[in-house]
């Protein structure tokens, strides 16, 4: 299968060299259409990577490019993104911050080597991105530091009426991050079900529980 | 015993650098260590015996091999590659040649080595002759021609390739590699969009890793960066992956090769 690509990619790109013989380069257009045909002809399926991940939506087609889209495009992805966010359906949005710690550490999940693409055996990869806990030194820094995350927005008691927007608001970052920054580096944890209902309230709980060591 | 030792010396210099210095720092001290003991030095010896070794089912060796400077010429080769080649009229990176030379002069079949897993049959020889390619241009500075309309073209495909966000978790090459002074954890990640400097990112590829104990061509490199992706599965030689090959080449002008080098 894998062969066959190879030799299709082959074809398609030898056909294409008699029109670039002449000196000047496809139209820009002309060169998204090829990239897109050179991805299909290059990548196959493998475990649990199926070819249709290759399959863009709205915003990840807009937002593949050095240019980001235009404040048009970026409000409706922003709007699409917001309307996808499925809410706890009992109002319950903390778990338990140390289910979340160990969700933070874990970057396992969705590649071609796992065997499962169920959310339970899968990790956030949070520390992968962010500083969360003080006490973990391994971190990267493409997302911003979460460290003090409740404590630095005020939330002392999860059931005052005051922290709810907070509260909602993370959800919904988690949920789908594309909702706030429409092309937002963050992965969208609910919506492409990378991360299960429990698995998310366990990380709202490590940054928004006051007795998380993130908040101390 | 080598790798295990080598291994506890970056656990060690890492440990005891993280209270007082960056992991990079850890790093480069290590390397510094190591500078007269990469285990890439085995690959390269391997590499060079088996250009010049009567082989395949034509057993003829490599040493006809045009590696774009002319049949035979391995000097300075690496660092202008990906290019254009007139008998295949394709833009080729340097195992995607390999695989061309031991097709026609040594009669293997290319498809079946680009199915090959890394570190089995065929693809151990690639490993070898690239790290050994390779090491015939240190010191040398990346200059990859355009001149060819083809290679321009794969520049502009390598581009959109860099920047197609896909998958599961929406990420790019872009996502890690787009800008300067971002970590993956303690991992330090070179943007190419531009020339990162000498003997980072592209021009740090073939490399020994120590953490998995073997070398990496830059087929390898790609093919892993695609899995943290979460991507469907990269061809070997594919034209995505030769693609973003001479994108990242051409950006790299002018830094200084020092492959094939020691990476964690």
């Amino acid at each position: 299968m894998q062969r066959k690509h190879i030799v299709i990619g082959t074809v398609a790109v030898s056909a294409l060299v008699v029109a670039a013989g002449c000196a000047s380069l496809p139209s820009s257009a002309e060169l998204d259409a090829q990239a897109l045909a050179m991805h299909k002809a290059s990548f196959s399926e493998r475990g649990i990577a199926k070819m249709d991940r290759l399959d863009q939506d709205l915003g990840q087609k807009a937002c593949s490019s050095a240019i980001p889209p235009s404040p048009d495009v970026a409000k409706r992805i922003e709007a699409e993104a917001l309307a996808s966010i499925k809410w706890p359906a009992d109002g319950k949005y903390i778990g338990d911050w140390r289910e979340g710690e160990k969700l933070a550490q874990n970057g396992r999940g969705m590649s071609w080597a796992e065997r499962s693409a169920d959310p339970s055996g899968n990790g956030g990869s949070c520390y992968n991105c962010h500083q969360i806990g003080k006490q973990e030194l391994s971190f990267g820094n493409i997302g911003p530091s979460l460290y003090n995350y409740g404590k630095l927005r005020g939330v002392k008691d999860m059931a005052d009426p005051a922290a709810a927007p907070i509260i909602q608001y993370t959800w919904g970052k988690i949920w789908n991050s594309k909702a706030y920054a429409a092309c937002s580096d963050m992965p969208r944890f609910g919506h492409a079900r990378l991360l299960n209902e429990d698995q998310i309230r366990d990380a709202m709980a490590l940054l928004l529980d006051p007795k998380s060591p993130v908040n101390q | 015993m080598k790798i295990v030792l080598i291994a506890s010396a970056l656990l060690l210099t890492l440990t005891a650098g993280a209270q007082t210095k960056s992991t990079a720092d850890g790093i480069a001290e290590y390397r510094k260590m190591l500078e007269d003991g990469n285990p890439a030095e085995l690959y390269e010896a391997k590499g060079a015996a088996l250009w010049k070794r009567p082989r395949g089912p034509k057993n003829v060796s490599l040493e006809r091999c045009d590696l774009g400077l002319g049949p035979g010429v391995v000097k300075g080769a690496w660092v202008q590659m990906p290019r254009w080649f007139a008998d295949t009229k394709r833009v080729q990176d340097l195992e995607s040649r390999l695989l061309t030379c031991m097709e026609t002069l040594q009669g293997f079949n290319a498809a079946e080595i680009a199915k090959t897993s890394f570190d089995r049959g065929e693809q151990e020889t690639i490993e070898a002759l690239a790290a050994w390619i390779s090491s015939e241009s240190r010191g040398q500075k990346f200059a990859l021609p355009q001149g060819h309309a083809e290679e321009r073209r794969f520049y502009e495909l390598g581009k959109r390739a860099f920047f197609f966000r896909g998958g599961p978790m929406d990420f790019s090459c872009a996502s890690c590699h787009g800008v300067d002074g971002k970590r993956v954890r303690l991992q330090d990640l070179p943007n190419l969009t531009k020339n990162p400097g000498d003997g980072i990112g592209f021009a740090a590829w073939p490399a020994y890793r120590v953490s998995s104990g073997n070398l990496w061509t830059m087929q390898r490199r790609l093919n892993d960066c695609y899995r943290q992706q979460r991507f469907p599965f990269p061809g070997y030689a594919s034209d995505v992956t030769v693609a973003l090959g001479v994108y990242m080449g051409v950006n790299a002008k002018g830094a200084e090769s020092i492959a094939p080098a020691l990476k964690r």
